[in-house]
């Protein structure tokens, strides 16, 4: 069973704290996707994980052994690298048999487990060559299959195809989740692109500066981001953020005057400044004027062939919609749009946290964690 | 990395400690050495920690070696070769990089081959040129049949002579090349889209942007010339152009002395050679390694 | 060889530019070594007049001259010896100050300080460590007389000057070993710890093996600067002797040619030892061609 915990991890190199407390749980089997923006500790948190960095405070348990001070080679941990981290000077087998070789394996044994894992992740033919021939790819699948010669427990990938032209990547996303499938055992993934969180994990862990902001299923970090940081980050183009203040309940007024209404069950305190959410995809762009619509501007459209983005400003704020292609662009540079109550977000301008119900039905899956 | 290895960090550190005091031995016994009188010093073994004449015994060598005017001449020297040569690798380097001609790669194989040949290997046939430089083309200008009469220029007992000889460098050129390779391309088409023409280039962008790289190659040289032990030997008789580092020939009696050579005084004399360029590598020594490594591959 | 897609046009300018150096060349490289090989194939007649044509007679000479065939053996086991220590020594210290445990950065800089010495002040030094009647090795002859002398046994001579050159260029090859080992990528060190390897592991199958084309570049470093340092050294310690024990080739051919005169034999005995040096670094470039290159 190899099931991760990490509790109160914190680090820091010199006086700058890189981790501030982080808390999580991994069951066996989960495809866990770490996803941040550049220096937000993700990648820290794997390599500690994986025994390349030292923890400062806090334990990490693998299988329920505290890993904290055993070396990387026996936590039952395989590591696939950004750069792959190929030894330059062995061939193909002998990069993917190295660990075999340290632990002393006979040649013969060697040579048959190779051949297997080789023949799994489609490289039988390029044994004998050296990473320097092979293409992005390829190096690619070589340090899968290093990794995976070692039936490990825990799969660690340190955004392994960031290094890959997209369509490439596309292939090679299919090829580690079935692999996943394949082997059984956990997998820790991380990386900055959403598109790839969001198609791999089965729970989706966001972190931003050195803390998590929030645990969940990609669907429901989609649907209920925990802040606004989250809600930022996830979803493309990124959610619509308005200033407003709520006057009563279900009603907000924005800067301009202008009245929008949201879910009256949100926790939302009259008088408060708030900050307003709404995704670009769930605004409803109309044909004609209704009770509770607006005409906004439209100062440019970008076509994507399977539907437009129209860029304006809504009372005065910057706001994109997405439309469908069967909708029409809008020619005459204005859209009637209709923002629905129920797909409205309120989020705590202070603290970035999201405005929930007012009845302690929280939906948050695991720990949120404050430092 | 969480590794737990206390026995071999433990030799470790031993083997490093031993390192350091083999490299600095030397060094500390010629200190020490230059602190005693003539009887401890030649008593076996000399003790290891200094003695109390330190100071009459550098004033004896500096007097008896006549040791000031020698380490002037061997810092005019030093600067002259330092100079020239940063000088002359980037320039050479510059033409190399910067420009494209026809002799482009036959000029730089040119100097590279000369990094082959030190010059403690040909020095025989340099010594000859030494005493007049001029007559390579004297020669060549007889062979062509014009009676052009060059006059001689003879470079023996002369600064010309302890520095000219020494400032062609292949590897200097190299390092330049090197680095020039690696500044963007961007720049010279930003810098020519401004109008900037090739010395303005060079001189308001490129140099400025190879300090470090112009500091570690400064130390080298400055270190190579102020060592530079059988050129000066060859080219100077008259003392009044001696070297500092030429003197330790004369601090030791030869071999075929009777008496124990003043070992006292002789090591204060080698340490007052050793000095300078051991306090230019110690104050250059941050820029010197970041100018090496990111020279490397 | 890359270069640069953009250059600049003015063509006069590039030649201006790098004519001084090619003078110099010129004038105290090529023609001199041109002009050596000449007189190796000329002899000065003992009464003045021109320069005789004697073809291969300087050569035979030299070749015909045992003490000719001492200097290159001394030279040789000089050279290797030296290299040997040198680079052996330096490649251990660099190995462990690249391990970055507390203090390495201090170690780091003092192990280049030798480099500063110049090579007759380290004979210097090491003739009064190592001399037969004061500094400090000379203490064993106390309970075995006359096991050290430098001034009488070869022996202890070569000891004395392989020592003194090895001491030289440690620090040489440290920085050298230490620049390549830095430019591995730490990702292959973790790497090859994920997979089980331990620090001494590590070394043997990825460090060193990638440290090839440093290891053959310093090689030859090596050996040409043996041939460098040697005089200065030499002339300094022993004195070429005792007996010629350690009667160098760059030695003999300034005491051939500046003390004895004999400008031909020196000159054929330059040109076999030009050659010679020649031979290594082409020997060098073509094997690592052929051998490094992975990435």
């Amino acid at each position: 069973m190899a099931d991760i915990s990490i509790r109160k991890i914190t680090k820091s190199y010199g006086k700058t704290a890189v981790v501030h407390g982080v808390d999580l749980e991994m069951a066996h089997g989960e495809f866990i996707v770490i996803l941040g923006p550049s220096g937000c500790g993700k990648s820290t948190l794997l390599r500690m994980i994986a025994g390349l960095e030292a923890i400062d405070t806090g334990q990490i348990a693998i299988g329920g052994r505290v890993v904290n001070d055993i070396e990387p080679r026996d936590r039952g941990c395989a590591m696939v690298f950004q750069n792959y981290a190929l030894y330059p000077h062995m061939s193909v087998a002998e990069n993917i048999g190295y660990s075999l070789k340290v632990a002393g394996r006979p040649r013969a044994e060697r040579a048959e487990r190779v051949a297997a894992v080789a023949k799994i992740v489609g490289l039988g033919d390029f044994l004998d060559r050296r990473p320097g021939q092979l293409s992005g790819g390829q190096r690619q699948r070589v340090a899968m299959a290093r990794a995976m010669i070692k039936e490990p427990q825990v799969f660690l990938f340190d955004e392994p195809l960031s290094n890959l032209d997209a369509k490439l990547r596309v292939q090679m996303r299919l090829e580690i989740r079935r692999l996943h499938q394949r082997l059984g055992g956990t997998s820790v993934f991380v990386t900055h692109d959403q598109i790839e969180a969001m198609t791999l994990a089965d729970r989706l862990v966001v972190m931003n500066a050195g803390r998590i902001e929030q645990v969940g299923a990609p669907r429901e970090v989609y649907r209920r981001p925990a802040t606004l940081f989250v809600a930022g980050f996830i979803g493309s183009p990124a959610m619509n953020v308005m200033t407003a203040r709520i006057v009563g309940p279900g009603q907000a007024v924005l800067e301009s005057g202008a009245t929008v209404r949201f879910n009256p069950g949100l926790a939302a305190v009259t008088g408060a400044t708030v900050a307003l959410g709404i995704r670009p995809e769930e605004v409803e762009a109309l044909a004609e004027p209704t009770a509770d619509s607006t005409t906004i501007p439209i100062e440019f459209i970008e076509e994507l062939g399977a539907g437009h983005l129209a860029h304006g400003t809504f009372e005065g704020n910057d706001f994109v919609v997405a439309l469908p292609a069967s909708v029409e662009a809008p020619t005459d540079r204005c859209l009637t749009v209709r923002l629905p109550p129920a797909a409205v977000h309120l989020f705590d301008p202070a603290s970035g946290r999201r405005i929930g119900e007012a009845a302690p039905a929280a939906v948050q899956a695991a720990a949120l964690v404050e430092a | 990395m969480v590794e737990r290895t206390p026995i071999l960090n433990i030799l470790t550190h031993a083997i490093l400690l031993i390192g350091l005091v083999m490299l600095l031995l030397p060094l500390w016994i010629v200190f020490v050495a230059s602190t005693h009188d003539f009887r401890t010093v030649n008593t076996v073994p000399m003790p290891l920690w200094p003695g109390t004449h330190m100071v009459e015994n550098y004033i004896a060598t500096w007097n008896q070696s006549d040791f000031g005017p020698k380490m002037l001449n061997s810092l005019i020297m030093a600067v002259g070769v330092t100079v020239g040569k940063i000088t002359i690798a980037a320039l050479s380097a510059y033409s190399i990089v910067y420009f494209r001609y026809r002799f482009r790669m036959v000029f730089f194989w040119l100097i590279f081959i000369t990094l082959m040949l030190p010059l403690e290997v040909r020095i025989v046939p340099t010594y000859a040129v030494a005493a007049n430089a001029l007559r390579p083309y004297q020669e060549i200008i007889n062979l062509t049949g014009l009676s052009i009469v060059l006059p001689e220029w003879r470079l023996l007992n002369s600064y010309a002579g302890l520095i000219l000889p020494l400032i062609a460098t292949a590897t200097g050129t190299f390092l330049y090349r090197q680095f020039f390779l690696t500044v963007p391309e961007e720049l010279l088409e930003a810098a020519k889209m401004d109008g900037t023409g090739p010395l303005r280039f060079f001189w308001d962008i490129l140099l400025p942007l190879s300090k470090t790289n112009m500091a570690a190659l400064a130390t080298i040289m400055f270190v190579y010339a102020w060592n530079q032990y059988l050129w000066p030997l060859l080219v100077i008789t008259d003392p009044n152009y001696g070297t500092a580092v030429m003197q330790l020939q004369r601090i030791v009696p030869g071999p075929n002395f009777g008496e124990p050579p003043r070992w006292h005084t002789a090591m204060a004399g080698t340490l007052m050679v050793m000095l300078p360029p051991l306090l230019v590598v110690i104050f250059m020594q941050r820029w010197f390694v970041r100018g090496l490594i990111s020279q490397d591959k | 060889m890359s270069g640069k897609r953009v250059t600049f046009n003015q063509r006069w300018l590039a030649g201006l530019l790098i004519l001084p150096q090619l003078l110099l060349i010129f004038t105290f490289f090529y023609w001199p070594t041109g002009e050596a090989l000449f007189w190796a194939f000329t002899l000065e007649p003992p009464f003045g007049g021109e320069m005789q044509w004697v073809g291969w007679q300087n050569f035979t000479t030299v070749f015909e001259d045992p003490l000719f065939w001492n200097s290159v053996r001394r030279s040789i086991v000089f050279g290797v010896a030296s290299t040997a220590i040198a680079m052996g020594i330096g490649l251990l210290l660099a190995l462990f100050v690249d391990r970055q445990l507390p203090g390495y950065k201090g170690f780091r800089f003092v192990y280049f300080w030798p480099y500063a010495v110049a090579a007759p002040a380290v004979g210097l030094a090491f003739r009064f460590i190592f001399a037969p009647d004061a500094g400090f090795v000379s203490a064993i002859n106390q309970w075995f007389p006359n096991l050290w002398n430098p001034a009488l046994d070869g022996v202890d001579a070569m000891i004395l000057i392989i020592l003194a050159n090895a001491w030289s260029m440690v620090a040489y090859n440290f920085i050298f070993f230490l620049a390549g080992l830095q430019s591995i990528p730490r990702s292959l060190i973790e790497a090859g710890a994920m997979d089980g390897s331990g620090v001494l592991r590590r070394m043997r199958d990825i460090q060193l093996p990638l440290m090839a084309p440093t290891v053959f570049f310093l090689i030859v470093i090596n050996i040409t600067d043996s041939f460098v340092n040697a005089f200065g050294i030499v002339d300094i310690t022993t004195g070429g002797g005792p007996a010629r024990a350690t009667d160098l080739m760059v030695f003999k051919i300034f005491a051939d040619g500046f003390k004895g005169k004999d400008y031909s034999l020196a000159a054929a005995q330059s040109i076999v030892l030009m050659l010679l040096v020649c031979a290594l670094t082409f020997v060098q470039f073509r094997y690592v061609e052929r051998r490094i290159h992975y990435t």
